[in-house]
């Protein structure tokens, strides 16, 4: 069953993300273009997807345990650092270089598998080359 | 479609997002987990540990299958890629290192973690955002864009 619910919400997912236009790359650097021909398109999306998990996380608020797991494994991390700020600015550079995050270059690999797999190999490698360097204490 | 913007389109945007939104409430409710991509193929690929591997594994199947369902229903998904394979190898490397490092993306930090108004997450939203639009202006101005 748990199975079932991951399998479900990763077809939905990546149905969304192919409708709602995120995985063309060219569109996404187009909402990243504020000074040039901006394409809002991804604010609607982002909209979307965060109004509908607000109510999700008012629901889980509500329950004591998942409906097919015996409990929530959510983080509970608060700390604002370096490393989510250095993270995050990385992420946004690469994001800004390919027009592709983790999600849509996954789901691209069934629509444009040439360049997604580019994309997504030298994504895994930087996840390695992190995993290899990364300090014991996290 | 909207008013100023001819190549928007601001209805697909708005339900794929519910699509997305109810993908990631379903994990929640019934798996109890985010709902991140990077941090599931990191577990899928064995990088780190946690969420069981079936969980991860499946969910990430589940994004290309996604994909496939829109090829067989609804029909071609338009998508234009960078021109040559260095701005995706450049671009994977530091998503890659990046999301990691960030411990999240797009959906675990931008979907799931911006609706439940963590501060962390709304931190990691901005910088991102703010980076990849510094990206992009750079790029342009160099007269490196595509």
């Amino acid at each position: 069953m748990r199975a079932f619910v991951s399998m479900l919400s990763g077809i939905l997912f990546g149905f969304g993300l192919a409708l709602s236009g995120m995985m063309d790359p060219s569109r996404v650097r187009g909402f990243l273009d504020i000074f040039g021909d901006w394409d809002p398109t991804m604010a609607f999306v982002m909209g979307g997807a965060v109004i509908v998990m607000a109510i999700a996380w008012r629901m889980q608020k509500a329950m004591n345990k998942p409906v097919v797991c015996d409990q929530f494994s959510l983080p509970g991390t608060k700390l604002i650092d370096a490393r989510l700020i250095g993270g995050a600015a990385l992420f946004g550079i690469g994001w800004g270089l390919a027009g592709l995050c983790p999600g849509p270059a996954v789901a691209s690999l069934a629509n444009n598998l040439s360049g997604a797999a580019i994309f997504v190999a030298a994504m895994i490698a930087g996840m390695v080359i992190f995993r290899l360097t990364e300090r014991p204490a996290q | 479609m909207l008013p100023g913007f001819p190549d928007a389109q601001p209805v697909n945007g708005l339900i794929g997002g519910v699509l997305i939104g109810l993908a990631a409430a379903i994990m929640l409710l019934g798996n109890g987990r985010i709902a991140g991509v990077s941090g599931m193929l990191a577990r899928t690929l064995g990088l780190t540990r946690g969420t069981p591997w079936p969980i991860a594994a499946l969910f990430v199947a589940g994004l290309i299958l996604g994909a496939v369902l829109h090829l067989l229903t609804l029909g071609p998904i338009e998508a234009d890629f960078a021109p040559g394979w260095g701005w995706l190898v450049a671009g994977g490397l530091i998503t890659g290192i990046g999301t990691r490092l960030g411990s999240g993306c797009t959906s675990g930090h931008g979907v799931c973690g911006m609706s439940r108004l963590s501060p962390r997450s709304i931190v990691a939203t901005l910088t991102f955002i703010a980076a990849g639009m510094v990206t992009v202006a750079v790029v342009n101005a160099v007269g490196g864009g595509w």
